[in-house]
C-alpha cells in the first residue's frame, strides 16, 4: 500500500527561499504531517515545522497545501492522487521565520486588544446560573483551536498589510461576539467591534468559515449577528434619534 | 560569542499548561513579577488534549457527593499509594477551582437548573466531571490563557505595559536550572525560533512541564512530553517518586498506524459505550478484581440499569479504573480475541442515538471520521492501550508544592504522589488547578520571606551553553531521530504495560548503550528553529527519566495500578508502605526505598475496615 510520493516544500527564511522537491514514502492512512516528519527523520533533519498534538486539537500545524490553508495533521494523503505533486508552503499572511514556521505574533497582539470577560460583580464563584441553550452560542466559538487559518485566509489582511493595524481578523471578531453573547458578560461590545476591531472591513465572503478545521460558522453565527447589532445601534434611525435625545453615549 | 540575553523575575514558571498558567496567575496575583516559559505557542500546551472533564465534588448531579467521597475514590484508584494529604487537598479544593474558572469566563455544559453539569467517569462514585462536550482541556487552557491576558490588560492600565508583571516567553526551551549554593537561582535555555540563549535570574522556579510519554512509541502525548521538568529537577538535586507507575489509557486509536495512540476519551464509556471482543462479548465482566466486586455489576442487565438508576445498581465494569481496563484489553488481544488491527471494539453506536453521540462526543466523532473513515454513530471504534500519563514525579510538599531544593517547586503531572499508583480520569485537570494555585502561592511566600536574592554563577552559563551546543560540534555521529525511535521502541516493548524482570534488565542495558550513543549525536544545520537540534537536547531528558522508570519498575516486585509485573502479579500490602525515590547519580539515576507516610487516622476512618484490609498490613490496622 506504500508508494513514493512527490512533494514540493517551501524552505528558507526571512531573507528568501524557494520550493524544494522531495520524493518520500507514503503509507496507508497517513496525513501530510506524517510525511513532513518522515522528511525530517530521513532527508531534512532541520526542516522547521510547528506541531503538537497531531490530532487536530491544538491548532499548531497550520500551513498551505496546494495553496489551500489547512492543518497538516488533519489532511489525509488519501485525498490526493498518487501521481500528484503536493506543494506545502507556510501561511502567507504572516512573516516567515523558517521553512513552514511563520511569526504569528499578530494574533497574540490582537487577542490582547479585546477587553476580557467582565463578570457580574454581585455573583460569587459557584453562584453562576446559565441555561444550556444560552451558553451554546458562545460555546460554538470557544471550540476555536486558534490555528489562525481564518486569519491567514481573510483577504482583508492576506493581501493588505496596511489593514492589519485596524482589523482584528475573524478569530478575534468572533471572540468579541463570544463575549457579547456570553449570558453573564456585563460589558457592551457592539461599538467596540466596529470602532476598535474593524468589523466594518469584513464583507462576509465566508472564506474564514470555509477553512475553519473546527467547522465553526464564523460568518453566519458570529460576524453577521455582530454586524446586525452594529447596524441596529448605529444606523437604525429611531435608535439614532433616541440616542440624540437621551444622550446615550 | 554573542551577548547573552538576560532577564530577571521573582517567579519563573516553566510550562504553560493548566498547572503552569494557574501557578502564574497566583504568583502575579500575589504581586510578584512572573514569567511563563513554554516550549510551544501560548495556548497549545498538552492540556488542550484533555477531553472528558474536571473532577470536582460540587454535587450538582448527585447531592450525596462531597469531598470525602471524592477522596475515597482517588485513594482507591491509586490503590492507597497516594500521598493522602495531596488527595485530601485536591478533593476539598477542586470545586472552588472549577467555580473560579467561571469567573474567568469558562462556559461549561449546564444542568437543567443552570448549574455546571457533571458526567460519569471511571472510578468516580457519582457523576463528577465538569465538562464542555469532549473538549474540556481546550476550555481550561483557553480560559486560563484569557485570564492571563486579562491580568496583562490590568497591568497595561496601571503601568502602560502589558508585560509589567506577567510575561509569557513562548517557544522557549529550558535546558538547565541554575543554583546559588543549595538554592535555585534561575534557568538557562534557548529561543526555539532563533536558537539564541537566554539566562533568567529568579529566586523561585515552578516546574509545570507535564509528563514523559514521548519516551514510549505508542502514546497519546504530544512532542513536548519529554520529561524536561523531571530531568531538570533531578539534575538540580531534587528527588522523584513513583516513577514506576505509568498510566496506559485503555482506549487509544489503533488504526491507521499514523494515528496509533491518539486518545479516545473515557467519556465514550461514561456515556454508555461498551467494550466488546471479536466474539461480540462484553468481556469486562470477566475482569472485575476482588477489591472492586461490591461496586461493579456482574451482569449486563444491572450494568445497563445503572445509567438511569445509580442508587439501586452497581456500575458497569467498563468504568473500572483505567489500569484494570487497559490490562483487560491487553489480555483479550493476547488471547486472540482482538479486533483486526490488534485492539478491541468500543461501541457507542448501538447504545445512543446518532444525534446524541454527535452532541456529547463531537470531537471523537470528528476525529474518527477525519482520521480513520469511521462513523462512530454507526460503527464501533477499534481501540487499545496507549501511554497516557506518568503518576510519578517530583517529590513535593503537598501544601506548597516545594521540592527538597529551596526555591524549586513543581505542580501538575511533573509532580508525584497525588495519584498514587494510578490516576482516575478527570483528576488530572483538577490536580493542575489545585496544585498549580498552591505552587504559585508557595513560591510567592518563599520569595517574600527570602532574605537575599540568589546570584547565578557565571561558570554555569558557560557550561550550559557548551552542553547545548555540543551536538553541532560533533561530526559523523548519529541522527537524533534514529536514537529517539530506538528509545521509544525499547520502552514500549520492555517497560510497557506488562513487565518482567528479564525484559527490564534488557531495557536498562539498551538504555546504557543509548546514553553512550547520545554523547556522540550530530545535528545538521544551524540554531534557528532546528527540530533536529531540539530533539537532541530533549533526548538527554528522556534518557534520564526512562532510566528512572526502568530501574524503579525492576525494583518493585508487586503489581499495583500502573505497574504490572508478569512475574509478580499480586498486590503486596508491604510494598504499599514503600516509595521508590530516584535521584541523580553519576551520569544516570539511582533508586532507593523510603517509607511511605502513614495516612492520618481521621482520613482512614472514612473507609470501612473491610476495605482497608484489602490494602493495608495487619500491623497498620491494629
Amino acid at each position: 500500500m506504500s508508494y513514493q510520493g512527490k512533494f514540493r516544500v517551501w524552505r528558507g527564511d526571512d531573507s528568501g527561499g524557494g520550493l524544494e522537491d522531495f520524493t518520500v514514502e507514503v503509507n496507508e492512512g497517513e496525513v501530510v504531517l506524517d510525511i513532513i516528519h518522515r522528511l525530517q527523520a530521513t532527508q531534512a533533519p532541520d526542516l522547521a515545522v510547528r506541531w503538537n498534538c497531531k490530532a487536530g486539537k491544538c491548532g499548531s500545524c497550520s500551513a498551505e497545501i496546494n495553496g489551500r490553508p489547512r492543518l497538516l495533521c488533519m489532511t489525509r494523503m488519501s485525498i490526493f492522487e498518487e501521481a500528484e505533486t503536493i506543494t506545502v508552503t507556510p501561511m502567507r499572511t504572516f512573516p516567515i521565520i523558517r521553512d513552514l514556521v511563520t511569526d504569528v505574533s499578530f494574533n497574540y497582539t490582537k487577542a490582547r486588544e479585546v477587553p476580557s470577560f467582565a463578570p457580574p460583580k454581585d455573583l460569587a464563584p459557584g453562584e453562576y446560573r446559565m441555561q444550556q441553550v444560552d451558553v451554546e452560542r458562545s460555546q460554538e466559538f470557544r471550540k476555536c483551536i486558534e490555528c489562525f487559518l481564518c486569519q491567514n485566509t481573510c483577504h482583508v489582511v492576506r493581501d493588505h498589510e496596511e489593514n492589519k493595524e485596524a482589523f482584528s481578523g475573524p478569530r478575534f471578531l468572533m471572540r468579541v461576539a463570544e463575549l457579547e453573547m456570553h449570558p453573564l458578560d456585563t460589558a457592551d461590545r457592539v461599538d467596540q467591534a466596529q470602532d476598535d476591531h474593524g468589523l466594518g472591513l469584513c464583507n462576509i465572503t465566508k472564506c474564514c468559515t470555509e477553512v475553519c478545521p473546527e467547522h465553526i460558522h464564523i460568518t453566519d453565527n458570529a460576524l453577521i449577528p455582530m454586524k446586525e447589532r452594529v447596524a441596529d445601534r448605529k444606523y437604525d434611525p429611531i435608535v439614532w434619534l433616541g440616542n440624540k435625545l437621551f444622550k446615550r453615549s | 560569542m554573542p551577548e547573552l540575553e538576560r532577564h530577571s523575575f521573582d517567579v519563573l514558571v516553566i510550562g504553560a499548561g493548566g498547572a503552569g498558567l494557574r501557578a502564574a496567575i497566583e504568583a502575579r496575583e500575589h504581586g510578584l513579577r512572573t514569567a511563563v516559559l513554554c516550549k510551544s505557542l501560548f495556548g497549545k500546551a498538552h492540556t488542550v488534549m484533555a477531553e472528558g472533564g474536571i473532577a470536582a465534588a460540587m454535587g450538582n448531579a448527585n447531592e450525596s457527593d462531597n469531598w470525602q467521597v471524592h477522596f475515597r475514590d482517588t485513594m482507591r484508584g491509586g490503590k492507597f499509594l497516594n500521598n493522602w494529604r495531596m488527595a485530601e487537598l485536591h478533593a476539598q479544593e477542586a470545586p472552588q477551582r472549577v467555580w473560579e474558572l467561571e469567573t474567568y469566563g469558562a462556559l461549561f455544559d449546564r444542568t437543567k437548573d443552570g448549574r455546571i453539569s457533571q458526567r460519569n467517569f471511571g472510578g468516580h462514585e457519582y457523576p463528577r466531571l465538569a465538562h464542555v462536550g469532549d473538549r474540556t482541556g481546550l476550555e481550561l487552557i483557553r480560559t486560563l490563557q484569557q485570564k492571563i491576558v486579562s491580568l496583562q490588560q490590568e497591568d497595561f492600565k496601571e503601568f502602560g505595559d502589558y508585560e509589567a508583571r506577567l510575561r509569557v516567553f513562548q517557544e522557549f526551551t529550558v535546558t538547565d536550572l541554575a543554583k546559588d549554593g543549595d538554592k535555585v537561582a534561575g534557568a538557562f535555555g534557548y529561543w526555539r525560533e532563533s536558537g539564541r540563549f537566554v539566562l533568567f535570574e529568579a529566586p523561585a522556579v515552578i516546574l509545570a512541564t507535564g509528563g514523559i510519554g514521548k519516551s514510549f512509541k505508542v502514546t497519546s502525548n504530544s512532542w513536548e512530553y519529554t520529561g524536561d521538568g523531571h530531568a531538570l529537577a533531578m539534575r538540580a538535586g531534587a528527588s522523584l517518586i513513583n516513577m514506576e507507575f505509568i498510566q496506559f489509557h485503555p482506549t487509544g486509536m489503533v488504526w491507521p498506524p499514523s494515528v496509533k495512540g491518539i486518545l479516545v476519551t473515557e467519556s465514550v464509556r461514561g456515556d454508555g459505550g461498551v467494550l466488546r471482543n471479536s466474539d461480540g462479548k462484553r468481556f469486562m465482566f470477566d475482569y472485575i478484581p476482588e477489591v472492586f466486586k461490591d461496586k461493579y455489576a456482574d451482569n449486563e442487565e444491572e450494568a445497563d440499569r445503572w445509567y438511569t438508576d445509580q442508587a439501586n445498581n452497581r456500575r458497569p465494569p467498563e468504568l473500572l479504573p483505567r489500569d484494570e481496563v487497559a490490562r483487560a484489553i491487553n489480555s483479550e488481544v493476547k488471547a486472540g480475541r482482538g479486533s483486526p488491527h490488534g485492539g478491541v471494539f468500543l461501541d457507542v453506536s448501538t447504545r445512543l442515538p446518532a444525534e446524541e453521540i454527535r452532541r456529547r462526543l463531537p470531537s471523537m466523532h470528528h476525529q474518527f471520521k477525519e482520521l480513520a473513515d469511521v462513523d462512530i454513530t454507526a460503527q464501533p471504534m477499534e481501540v487499545g492501550p496507549t501511554c497516557h500519563y506518568v503518576m510519578g514525579g517530583v517529590e513535593v510538599d503537598p501544601d506548597t508544592g516545594s521540592s527538597s531544593v529551596p526555591g524549586l517547586f513543581a505542580a501538575g503531572e511533573v509532580s508525584g504522589g497525588m495519584h498514587g499508583s494510578n490516576r482516575l480520569g478527570g483528576n488530572s485537570l483538577s490536580d493542575l488547578l489545585v496544585f498549580g494555585r498552591r505552587a504559585g502561592a508557595g513560591a510567592s511566600e518563599y520569595v517574600r520571606a527570602m532574605a537575599e536574592r540568589p546570584v547565578v554563577p557565571e561558570e554555569l552559563v558557560t557550561e550550559a551553553r557548551a552542553t547545548a551546543l555540543k551536538p553541532f560540534q560533533q561530526e559523523g555521529g548519529e541522527n537524533p531521530y534514529t536514537l529517539h525511535m530506538e528509545l521509544q521502541q525499547s520502552m514500549n516493548d520492555l517497560v510497557g504495560i506488562i513487565r518482567k524482570a528479564g525484559e527490564m534488565e534488557e531495557a536498562l542495558q539498551r538504555l546504557e548503550k543509548l546514553k553512550e550513543r547520545a554523547q556522540a549525536l550530530t545535528v545538521e544545520g544551524h540554531q534557528q528553529f532546528n527540530p533536529g537540534w531540539h530533539l537532541a537536547l530533549d533526548l538527554r531528558n528522556m534518557l534520564l527519566v526512562s532510566e528512572c522508570v526502568a530501574k524503579a519498575a525492576l525494583l518493585r516486585t508487586e503489581s499495583r495500578g500502573g505497574h504490572t509485573r508478569d512475574d509478580h502479579p499480586v498486590m503486596d500490602a508491604e510494598w504499599r508502605r514503600k516509595l521508590l525515590v530516584c535521584k541523580v547519580s553519576g551520569d544516570g539515576a539511582e533508586v532507593t526505598e523510603k517509607p511511605q507516610i502513614p495516612i492520618r487516622n481521621d482520613l482512614l476512618d472514612l473507609f470501612d475496615r473491610a476495605e482497608l484490609e484489602k490494602y493495608l498490613t495487619a500491623e497498620e490496622l491494629s
